[in-house]
């Protein structure tokens, strides 16, 4: 069976193998009995608050906790200077820095944590915090990430020994000289300043743990919102040195991640400690503010991007410029050797001939983090980046977009194509999904009625001096085409910390033909428990209802580095596939011991070995699952049982890809810019539930709406977060999100065991440019180039006047 | 202090502290854990719960001010064993994702079906604006209400 045919329907309805199938795990979340983090009470539970910082940058001078320590339900107080007897005031990111726990010489961001409270409820715990007498002596901050490295510029991490800036890195790749060489000879050559703000995933559900240490056994076990209890697990072991054999880490159902709950935080690590402190398990549940002032951020990339072409529109080359934004503490997570994650698949969709991008990373008085929010390892800034440089070259030819991609975009018999900076794209067939996309829009029809409306506004008097004319409003078509990188990723290319991205996975086939699939990446609403059943169903035909899919803990489940950077498909979906392969193998071994004949006889259909030539004498798969555990007779050196396990290594990342187009109606008179359309269509290959993949687009495609309008994290020049609630960090909701439309093309992955090449970030990483470029096409009679997120009415505005704000700071 | 309510047609009541928040009091004194916390600021809806008939973002009522009050939660929404239609509709139009928003925006749709029991897609999309959901792009949970709307459980028929 291909994976294009339509799959059988079990007894229940599902199909056995890929297709629409409703969730398994609904039946708890409809019903109000999910188990997250905070619903787990624990017999003895105490409760834990961080006490944080109101100054970006200061100098601690003492800290009185004898007022906290004093109210009656108040268990212990825990501060820095506590944490440095134990050896754990600071712990190790995954960018191989170091990050304080708690703070014990300095401050150095606004929410940096101070102090830990552990008492008997949420309520005193918080109360006892405002017992505590911190005094500071303020220091001057680095806010601008343009100034941190200016000579004088004060010096944040004053930890590291000998550290007279605030440089981190610097990173290059690609070809300096080629790219320099094409820049010399081409007719055309345009440069643009952009900034990708500093947002914030922010799930709905907060961060938090609950630690319980045993302290007879020495066993700790910590519930955490983690998208990877495995590489938890680990870093617990190797930060707090508990052996690793008596840390079991269990992630329940998780209220969302997109890359928020990969690390570890203080507050995760204070948990442990206040456990250990008291004797008992101790919750810790950050507040919203917690969440958007301390947590993982994402992007802060200052970008500056040049891109030399022909005049006629072929483009050969691309520059790029970065400063990045990385916080106090070096946190980004991504794998090791790549210090601005997957930024340098910048060269994008595009045949070009050369390319090269260096990066900076820079110390700044601001939270740490930096790779986030769906960002598939910075492959986000690069789509931004090369989707908004495509624009500007269009802009500059006075050609139509869509002709600029069409005359670019990679061809078909090119792939596997090898870029310009070193990756290996599988396959693809760009320029059909762009059609496919620009039909759906009925693009040609969108640019026809752009222009009369703009006609209509002109002979109504608009002019940018006067914008606001008879209502009429101005319409705005915005095209963008990515390139993902996903699925990390294989041991030859990257780890993190030294630690290899393959993911383990087993199956188990219990006597009755139901079977158990125990996993290493941990579901945070993308539907785990019913696409890896889908896999096995596919491979093994026992029904998706048959199979239980168990993750997120990890005694119970094989080791492997977590979901994120939508490697669950790439690489445990292959691993479910391997392993269900490895058990078809087992059965037919067990099938022929029965039937007494070769396993060259045997032919599978999906459910049964059956014999060739006689196709009414064969076993179902649930008949050898008995017969495995039975008391058969197997041939030499085979083990009874249907059980297997697997370690996949991926040979390459996957790469999906998608056309996105945007058309905004644009009020002159306010600024104010409404999505009326957005069509996305996207090629992740073959689709296991077509039902699960349209919704993470559609989620995706929320969060594009939500970055280029609405969401930023600015800071003040005193270096205050602006963004610490929903009132100030602005989420879209059902009003400012159009009716998706979605279309889809199919070209699977040549190395995939399914053909499947992931979705989970591709709608995040593919529709900020298209709003951008969007908003960006209605100002067209403003002569606006370019304007940085979020496009909020007041940045339209000013853009309509020339002079489009700054938005990561709250100063001009 | 004392307090006394109805909560999913049972009469609880339990001594608290003035200041308890209602969205605590039903999740951590009653264990009635679905519905959810999300933000402090009643931005996000993920405390949704009905007092008397209407929704109320639990995370800025305080327990005392529930006191003589009926409330109904998610785990009052399936009568029996029989899911409400609204339940049926985010399961069969695939409405939810994380989960974590579900239970509120379950209820203030339940409401809105109960109030308007034909609704556009934009009288859905205001109903539920007040709410966040980072998962879905809300597409599903619009379809989730308006299958609701059009598969009514048999007694609303009747009635």
């Amino acid at each position: 069976m291909t994976v294009t045919d339509a799959a059988p329907l079990s007894a229940a309805g599902n199909p056995i193998g890929f297709g629409r199938m409703l969730r398994k795990e609904d039946a708890r979340f409809l019903r109000g009995q999910g188990n997250y983090l905070d619903d787990i009470q624990l017999p003895g539970m105490l409760h834990g608050a961080i006490l944080r910082s109101p100054h970006a940058h200061a100098r601690i001078i003492s800290i009185d906790t004898s007022a906290a320590e004093a109210h009656p339900k108040v268990k212990a107080v825990i501060t820095g200077a506590m944490l440095e007897g134990l050896k754990l005031a600071w712990m190790p990111t995954l960018s191989q820095d170091v990050q304080a726990v708690l703070a014990t010489d300095k401050v150095r961001f606004h929410g940096q944590e101070v102090a830990f409270v552990v008492a008997e409820d949420r309520y005193s715990a918080r109360d006892a915090l405002e017992l505590i007498v911190v005094e500071y002596e303020p220091l001057r901050p680095v806010v601008d990430a343009r100034r941190a490295l200016e000579p004088g510029a004060p010096v944040i991490r004053t930890d590291i020994e000998g550290k007279q800036d605030n440089h981190i890195f610097d990173w290059e790749a690609g070809d300096r000289e080629a790219t320099d060489e094409v820049f010399r000879r081409a007719e055309v050559v345009v440069a643009q300043d952009m900034l990708y703000p500093r947002v914030h995933p922010a799930p709905m559900e907060t961060c938090g743990s609950i630690a319980s240490m045993d302290r007879v056994t020495g066993q700790l076990t910590a519930w955490s919102t983690t998208q990877a209890p495995h590489a938890h697990r680990t870093l617990y072991a190797l930060v707090a040195g508990i052996p690793e054999h008596k840390v079991r880490i269990i992630s329940p159902d998780i209220g969302g991640g997109f890359g928020n709950k990969v690390g570890i935080y203080p507050g995760y690590v204070l948990a442990v400690v206040g456990s250990i402190v008291t004797g008992h398990p101790v919750k810790w549940v950050e507040d919203r503010s917690e969440n958007l002032m301390s947590t993982s951020f994402a992007r802060d990339y200052h970008m500056h991007g040049e891109i030399a072409a022909t005049k006629s529109g072929k483009i050969l080359g691309l520059r790029v410029k970065v400063l990045a934004d990385h916080g106090a503490f070096n946190g980004t997570a991504q794998p090791t050797k790549f210090p601005a994650g997957f930024f340098h698949i910048f060269p994008g969709s595009y045949d070009l001939e050369a390319a090269h991008c260096e990066v900076t990373g820079v110390y700044t008085n601001k939270a740490p983090g930096g790779v986030a929010y769906a960002c598939s390892f910075r492959v986000t800034e690069a789509v931004y980046l090369v989707e908004r440089m495509v624009e500007v070259l269009a802009d500059e030819l006075k050609m139509d977009p869509a002709d600029v991609r069409r005359q670019n975009l990679l061809r078909p018999e090119q792939f596997p194509y090898m870029n310009k900076t070193g990756w290996e794209y599988d396959s693809g067939d760009y320029g059909k999904t762009l059609e496919v996309a620009l039909d759906k829009a009925g693009y040609d029809d969108l640019r026809r009625r752009q222009a009369e409306g703009r006609a209509r506004w002109r002979a109504a008097g608009g002019t940018p001096e006067h914008p606001e004319v008879g209502g009429e409003h101005l319409m705005g078509i915005g095209i963008s085409f990515f390139t993902e990188g996903v699925g990390a990723g294989p041991k030859k290319h990257m780890d993190i910390l030294g630690l290899g991205m393959a993911d383990g996975c087993e199956l188990r086939v219990h006597p009755t033909g139901k079977a158990q699939l125990r996993l290493s990446v941990q579901t945070q609403g993308q539907g785990h428990e019913t696409t890896f059943a889908q896999i096995v169903a596919h491979e093994l035909g026992i029904p998706p209802e048959d199979i239980e899919v168990i993750h997120g803990d990890t005694d119970n489940t094989p080791f492997g580095l977590g979901t994120y950077g939508s490697r669950s498909t790439p690489v445990s979906g292959a691993a479910a596939a391997v392993v269900s392969r490895r058990i078809r193998d087992k059965a037919r071994i067990v099938a022929a011991a029965a039937l007494e004949c070769s396993t060259d006889d045997l032919e599978w259909e999906l459910g049964r070995w059956k014999v060739k030539g006689d196709p009414e004498k064969g076993k179902t798969i649930q008949e050898i699952a008995m017969l495995a555990h039975g008391t058969l007779e197997l041939p030499e050196g085979v083990e009874g049982h249907l059980d297997a396990s697997v370690v996949y290594d991926p040979p390459n990342l996957t790469y999906p890809y998608g056309a996105y187009i945007c058309v905004v109606d644009l009020d002159p008179g306010t600024g104010q810019i409404k999505v009326d359309r957005f069509i996305a269509v996207d090629d992740c290959g073959p689709r296991i539930n077509p039902m699960i993949v349209e919704g993470q687009v559609h989620g995706g495609l929320a969060d594009g709406v939500g970055m280029a309008l609405m969401e930023v994290i600015a800071f003040d020049e005193s270096g205050n977060h602006l963004g610490g609630s929903f009132m100030d960090y602005l989420l879209p909701t059902s009003l400012e999100c159009p009716s998706w439309e979605l279309g889809e093309t199919v070209t699977p992955s040549p190395h995939h065991p399914l053909g499947v090449k992931g979705v989970g970030e591709s709608a995040t990483v593919g529709s900020p440019p298209a709003v951008v470029n969007a908003v960006v096409d209605a100002l067209e009679p403003f002569g606006v180039r370019h304007a940085d997120m979020p496009l909020t009415p007041a940045q339209v505005w000013l853009a309509m006047r020339g002079r489009p704000l700054r938005t990561d700071l709250a100063v001009s | 202090m004392q307090v006394t309510m109805r909560v999913n047609g049972e009469e609880v009541s339990r001594d608290v502290e003035p200041r308890l928040l209602l969205v605590h009091f039903v999740r951590e004194r009653l264990g009635l854990t679905g519905t959810h916390w999300g933000c402090d600021t009643s931005n996000c809806g993920t405390c949704v719960l009905w007092m008397d008939g209407e929704p109320v973002k639990s995370c800025t009522v305080l327990a005392a001010m529930a006191d003589g009050r009926d409330i109904r939660t998610v785990e009052g929404l399936e009568k029996g064993t029989q899911l409400d239609p609204v339940q049926e509709g985010f399961m069969r139009e695939h409405g939810l994702q994380c989960g974590f928003c579900t239970p509120g925006m379950m209820m203030t749709a339940r409401w809105l079906l109960d109030h308007n029991p034909d609704p556009s897609e934009h009288e859905i999309r205001e109903a539920i604006s007040g709410q966040i959901c980072r998962c879905t792009g809300y597409e599903n949970i619009v379809r989730a209400i308006r299958w609701a709307a059009e598969h009514p459980a048999k007694e609303e028929v009747a009635s």
